[in-house]
């Protein structure tokens, strides 16, 4: 038979993604892939995936799936409450599925994005060397768009890994939840005066719900640039990039982001705490506080290095 | 062309690193840009995992397991005094041709009343000029385009479509461009080319990359209908110095 996954419910925003498509930034492809880049790893090495194996990037309500044929499956990231069947099930731990098993969630205890990896990985075709759904452009993933209630998604064949037992605690995002956001300076900070970078480093922020995969909008308190300083010549804009309008509420780039930007660019989000900041959801405040580059490569080469170690795929 | 002076290299986060090349939109900052692109890429660095040229900087993204920073930018300041310009791809220019005006240029009657120009002038001095690709941004396969006579410059429309086709070409301020995809947008669209710039699933999926040359060309319904039908493989001229 074969292996399969049927979405019945498609919940508020669930999109098959991965680790994103890069190598093509250069033509004005974004590299999209999923929000919390950290979880999907850690979802697909418990149930013996490769760590950039496609899962279901859930959003705030989580999908209701039915497997066909029997699969191993985890998630990780928000706490949506998940069921399997009529029975609880918990984050961050590998559970078998039989043939006609539904998979469900309850409703959100903490994150605003879970993943759910299943053994083999979801089989969409690649489009240039991923799996993962750029909704801007409706391509990749599973035809381009959100998953739907009727959609079946075939599995790969398992068993090319062992699923990773030994996962250090600290690595889940529940155990690892920051309430400040490291950033470090970008190219224009000196296109602000002193009050806006002391601003951005002190007061609380709020997500604004004009957030989404491509950015997150920041609201509540304005720093805007200096006057005159309110644009730039076309620039690219790595993942956390916090562009300033000359409105003065900033913008925060995210996975699915443009390749380039207009905006002064004031900071940029340091890349160990960006699942974090994926995990926050519109309405919740956030604050800044300032982390040296090399203290930010440091942790960040970290959880690197242990995610090879654990699971070189 | 003398060796470069010594690149403005500067941390952008901890994953990335950028080079300043110049502070306008010039032709010789985009080709600083572009020889210093194509330099980093001959010199293989180990660690760099992608660079995205812009119209005055080069963003080199690396992993930082690999290499650290202060080690990457040695190796740009040493790849960019190795190199000479006679390195750099010959420069191309890649023939688009358009249906301009009717239908699929809804708008070349109004730019044409708001310059002041028949709309046969209008398609004659846009087909006119070779337009050098200083970057791609914006979205998969868009060009930013410069060269644009500024007799056929012409505000944006006062209200944007929801729509805009694949192909599309149109007007914005001082800038002319195609639509790769399909979307929405407030470009004054004179024409629509039947080329398709992103092809997501060819091998090589851009047609076009940042220091080509594009030259419009008018076609007619006939030719435009015999191109959709058929499928139709851009002219790619070498461009003689």
């Amino acid at each position: 038979m074969n292996r399969s996954i049927i979405i019945e419910e498609a919940g508020l925003l669930s999109t098959v993604q991965d680790l994103g498509r890069t190598g093509f930034q250069q033509y004005g492809m974004p590299v999209g892939g999923a929000m919390d880049s950290l979880s999907l790893q850690l979802a697909n090495m418990l149930v013996g995936n490769p760590r950039g194996a496609a899962c279901v990037e859930a959003t705030l309500s989580g999908p209701q799936i039915r497997f066909v044929g029997t699969a191993r499956f985890a998630i990780c990231g928000a706490d949506l409450q998940p069921m399997l069947n009529h029975q609880t099930v918990q984050n961050n731990r590998m559970y078998s599925a039989s043939d006609g098993d539904r998979l469900s969630f309850q409703g959100r205890k903490s994150g605003f994005r879970t993943y759910i990896s299943i053994s083999g990985g979801l089989n969409v075709d690649q489009l240039m060397g991923s799996r993962s759904t750029l909704l801007t452009a409706g391509l990749g993933g599973f035809k381009g768009r959100p998953l739907q209630a009727g959609d079946t998604i075939p599995l790969s064949d398992d068993g090319f890994c062992r699923p990773v037992t030994n996962i250090p605690a600290f690595l889940f995002y529940e155990n690892n939840r920051q309430k400040t956001i490291s950033i470090m300076p970008g190219p224009e900070i000196h296109y602000f005066g002193f009050d806006a970078i002391k601003t951005l480093l002190t007061a609380e922020f709020t997500i604004s719900s004009g957030s989404n995969r491509m950015g997150y909008r920041l609201e509540g308190v304005r720093i805007p640039p200096l006057e005159g300083k309110g644009d730039i010549i076309s620039s690219a804009v790595p993942a956390g990039t916090i562009q300033v309008p000359s409105g003065g509420y900033p913008i925060v780039m995210m996975a699915e982001r443009q390749t380039t930007g207009g905006y002064p660019r004031i900071a940029v989000v340091a890349g160990v705490d960006l699942p974090f900041l994926s995990q926050m959801m519109p309405g919740e405040s956030v604050r800044f506080s300032e982390i040296k580059l090399h203290k930010a490569i440091e942790r960040l080469c970290e959880i690197k290095k242990q995610l090879q170690k654990l699971c070189p795929l | 062309m003398p060796p470069f002076e010594t690149p403005k290299i500067s941390a952008f986060g901890d994953s990335a690193v950028l080079i300043k090349a110049g502070d306008d939109i010039s032709q010789e900052t985009h080709r600083v840009v572009q020889n210093l692109m194509h330099s980093i890429q001959q010199y293989e660095i180990a660690g760099v995992e992608e660079v995205v040229p812009s119209y005055n900087e080069l963003l080199i993204y690396y992993n930082p397991l690999l290499i650290k920073p202060e080690v990457l930018a040695d190796a740009i300041r040493a790849a960019a005094t190795s190199h000479t310009s006679n390195q750099l791809p010959h420069p191309r220019t890649i023939v688009i041709p358009v249906l301009y005006g009717g239908d699929h240029g809804p708008d070349l009657q109004d730019v044409a009343t708001l310059t002041g120009l028949s709309p046969d002038e209008v398609v004659a001095i846009h087909s006119g000029s070779n337009y050098l690709v200083y970057m791609m941004g914006f979205s998969p396969g868009f060009c930013y385009l410069g060269g644009m006579d500024t007799r056929i410059a012409c505000n944006r429309k006062a209200q944007p479509r929801f729509k805009i086709e694949a192909g599309a070409v149109g007007i914005a301020g001082r800038q002319t461009g195609i639509y790769p995809i399909e979307s929405p947008g407030g470009w004054q669209i004179i024409g629509q080319t039947p080329v398709k710039l992103f092809r997501p699933d060819a091998a090589a999926p851009f047609l076009v990359q940042a220091g080509d040359f594009i030259r419009f060309e008018p076609i007619s319904p006939s030719v435009f209908n015999r191109m959709k039908i058929e499928g139709f493989e851009p002219a790619i001229i070498p461009v003689n110095e």
